[in-house]
């Protein structure tokens, strides 16, 4: 089981934190714990709370019950200092705006207030699109854009602010395997500077730069390894939380597949090694 | 050319270019935000302010803002926790303030027929002190526009996100609604507030799908309204129709000629 060779500080804390949508429970005495510069992969059934656990620890959504800390303080005072990827482009496909001026907002809260944004602020945003290979569509309007390139775009725009931690809910959904494999490496050279913490539904996606897995399925598991032991799924599944069965569901194909017994996995394209 | 020097007509005029000045930015700002009804809501909702300003026999157009701010506000606290349920409650406010202004106005002893000028418009009646007051709400929205402009657009692009970076979500939300109710205002003067929709939203929604940015689509937008109101009031001028429905049609007009002609052009370029 690899350590983390980082310092201990924690980036996020969550104490016994349970949310519902009106009376639907979605999470349950959450406890949990990410430490500085790990590489997290929140993984779990869809409608298991992935991204709802993402949101309250950004401080978008407020827990009803619990305590929530990112990067030492309650998220509303720290948020800023996060990026964010979110699911998909919750802006509208058709608003008129272009590349570089959606990685302009990422540095919102972040620079200088004023009306428009400064000659520095543009070379911080087209640093950020080189960094993923956008730089050539910075005047580009959004609607031109592929589904992978918007996807790149608002990475850029996470990453344009320098953050300390970076989330990101589903990056991969509308990227190629080698795009992905692109994306893991850039992800793997960003995890030096900073905390990365990453929602996927597919577990074939678990790469060799993930330092530690997060089940989510109402309840929050913590796996300090991107291994999976069959001790460890035994363990969850059968003696301490059996409801965990579904959860768990998606480590126990990842298990599958690496004894070579599982064929059935739609998502395996890609191992995981 | 003589009519430009009536006075009543250098009124119409002004007020026209106000009105389709602040109608461009802020109906870019509605349809980018999908908040058509919304703005439709306050718009219809303002009648209760002309009610009141009846029955309290007050100055009309202070009236009418004051009361449309008042809907924003309710519209913005109401539809804060659950924007889910934004669309139900616009048009319950929607409704209550047509209905309290009509009411106002039928209890209001002798009838007066200037009430049709809110309803449908009365450009050709524009007092110079309302295009006084007109010159400062379009100084205030443009101020507050370009004042808050990258925060409107974070906010307008992607809520959320915004949310993250600390922008004040709330706060931006309520200015969005104020200055919309403001725009509204200044409409119902020219076109009339049944037919204010058309100038929030022909030329936007034209302008959109070409321009590179909000600021360029607000730009567009007021001069593509200046366009439309003035042409408007000289057909209405020369061929004596009613000044509010023929800038509506003469917008309609524009939008279908041009609409269809880029529907040409990329047949034909196919």
């Amino acid at each position: 089981m690899p350590t983390t060779k980082s310092s201990q500080t924690p980036v996020i804390e969550l104490k016994d934190v349970s949310f519902s949508f009106d009376s639907a429970p979605v999470l349950r005495d959450v406890n949990l714990t990410i430490l500085q510069g790990d590489f997290v992969a929140i993984i779990g059934p869809n409608g298991g709370g992935k991204t709802t656990l993402v949101k309250i620890v950004l401080g978008l959504l407020k827990p009803q019950k619990g305590k929530v800390r990112l990067l030492g303080s309650p998220p509303e005072k720290s948020s800023k200092r996060a990026g964010y990827m979110p699911q998909y482009a919750t802006g509208e496909k058709d608003f008129p705006i272009r590349v570089i001026d959606v990685v302009l907002l990422g540095l919102m809260g972040v620079t200088g207030c004023g009306p428009f944004f400064k000659k520095e602020e543009r070379k911080r945003a087209e640093k950020a699109l080189d960094l993923v290979g956008m730089l050539s569509f910075a005047q580009k309007r959004v609607n031109e854009l592929s589904g992978g390139q918007l996807q790149r775009t608002l990475l850029a725009r996470a990453l344009v602010s320098d953050p300390e931690v970076l989330f990101l809910d589903e990056p991969m959904a509308n990227i190629d395997i080698g795009g992905q494999t692109k994306l893991f490496d850039l992800l793997g050279k960003l995890n030096e500077e900073m905390t990365i913490v990453f929602v996927t539904h597919d577990v074939g996606l678990l790469s060799r730069h993930v330092k530690s897995v997060v089940c989510v399925n109402q309840t929050v598991f913590f796996h300090p390894s991107a291994q999976i032991t069959p001790e460890m799924a035994t363990m969850m599944m059968g003696e301490t939380c059996p409801m965990e069965l579904v959860a768990h569901g998606l480590p126990h194909r990842v298990l599958g597949r690496h004894q070579g017994t599982l064929s059935h996995d739609c998502h395996g394209h890609k191992e995981t090694e | 050319m003589e009519i430009l020097h009536l006075p009543f007509i250098q009124n119409a005029i002004c007020a026209g270019i106000l009105a389709a000045i602040a109608c461009g930015i802020m109906g870019s700002l509605v349809v980018v935000n999908r908040s058509v009804f919304m703005a439709g809501g306050i718009a219809h909702a303002a009648y209760g302010g002309v009610g009141i300003a009846f029955y309290f026999s007050l100055p009309a157009l202070p009236c009418i803002v004051a009361f449309s701010l008042l809907i924003a506000f309710i519209m913005g606290a109401l539809t804060l926790k659950r924007r889910g349920r934004m669309d139900t409650i616009i048009g319950v406010l929607w409704a209550v303030g047509m209905a309290l202004g009509i009411i106002l106005v039928d209890i209001t002893p002798g009838y007066n027929v200037d009430l049709m000028s809110f309803l449908f418009g009365s450009i050709l009646a524009v007092p110079r002190s309302d295009v006084h007051f007109m010159v400062a709400l379009v100084v205030i929205i443009v101020f507050l526009v370009i004042c808050f402009y990258k925060d409107l657009l974070s906010v307008s692009y992607d809520r959320e996100f915004s949310q993250v970076r600390g922008v004040k979500v709330v706060p931006l939300h309520f200015l969005f609604l104020c200055l919309v109710a403001l725009a509204v205002v200044m409409t119902i003067r020219v076109v009339g507030l049944i037919l204010v929709m058309a100038l929030f939203t022909i030329a936007p929604y034209l302008v959109e799908k070409y321009a590179g940015s909000l600021a360029k689509m607000m730009v567009w937008s007021s001069i593509l309204n200046i366009i439309f109101v003035l042409s408007g009031l000289f057909i209405s001028f020369r061929f004596d129709l009613t000044s509010g429905a023929t800038i509506i049609l003469t917008a309609a007009l524009f939008f279908i000629v041009f609409e269809s002609g880029a529907w040409l052009l990329r047949k034909l370029a196919i």
